[in-house]
């Protein structure tokens, strides 16, 4: 049996509001390092993670500019992991729910995100040596 | 019998239901199945020594294995030596190497 496994992980919230997406982005970070693949399905608010628009801002209150506030944007996060999954020998797949992008009108997201729908969470879970669903509360 | 990863992430300071998870954690252990609990973000401050710790240090006492984030406790100036004896501090791939080992997981 190898012991590289692929695991599918659903993430639900919102980048910028609540730490249960830092840590989903830790295990994520951690998982594929090791080699693993993981599929993400991603729902609700948790489609803007991967949002191609988002932007470094400056910090006025501090007098800081945008480079000097380095302030981070998930979307970087997740190509950072993408790229660390190749290198590991593993894949990170992130898959959007179509419906929750067209709400949002989040629908440029960077490269290697597709667009989906729940019957593909079902088939990867279904294919999946394991499923970790984070809700929201 | 079956192998569980629960994890935990609310304070039980603000969060009634953090109790029914750790009755959760009991009745799997007490109906024989092995049962990993891992504290993280809030879930990690009943593991310092409060008025809370009592029931963390319950389920210790029962048989679940109870890991609190290294990174969450950093956070929160959790020094290791001020955990509850029976908890001990764990990195994120403590929860991979779980799923990898085909933990049934459930996130609190």
């Amino acid at each position: 049996m190898s012991d590289k496994k692929m695991f599918t992980i659903v993430l639900m919230d919102a980048p910028y509001e609540n730490a249960r997406a830092t840590t989903a982005f830790r295990i994520i970070d951690a998982a594929v390092r090791h080699g693993h693949t993981v599929k993400v399905f991603a729902y609700e608010g948790a489609v803007a993670l991967p949002f191609a628009k988002q932007a470094p801002h400056a910090n006025a209150v501090h007098g800081r500019d945008a480079a000097q506030e380095d302030h981070p944007n998930p979307k970087d996060w997740i190509a950072a992991m993408m790229q660390a999954a190749e290198q590991a020998g593993g894949k990170l797949e992130w898959i959007n729910c179509g419906l929750c992008v067209d709400e949002r009108g989040v629908g440029e997201a960077i490269a290697g995100v597709t667009r989906g729908s729940p019957a593909d969470l079902w088939k990867n879970a279904t294919a999946s040596d394991n499923t970790l669903v984070i809700p929201t509360k | 019998m079956a192998s569980y990863l629960l994890i935990e992430s609310r304070d039980p300071f603000e969060s009634n239901d953090v109790s029914y998870y750790y009755d959760l954690a009991a009745g799997l252990v007490k109906d024989g199945n092995e049962v990993t609990l891992f504290l993280v973000q809030n879930g990690v401050l009943p593991a310092r020594k409060s008025t809370r710790s009592g029931a963390l240090a319950g389920l210790v006492q029962s048989g679940v294995k109870v890991y609190a984030d290294d990174f969450s406790l950093r956070e929160r100036g959790i020094a290791a030596g001020r955990l509850i004896s029976g908890v001990k501090p764990a990195p994120i791939d403590t929860v991979v190497d779980r799923l990898a080992a085909g933990d049934k997981t459930i996130w609190h």
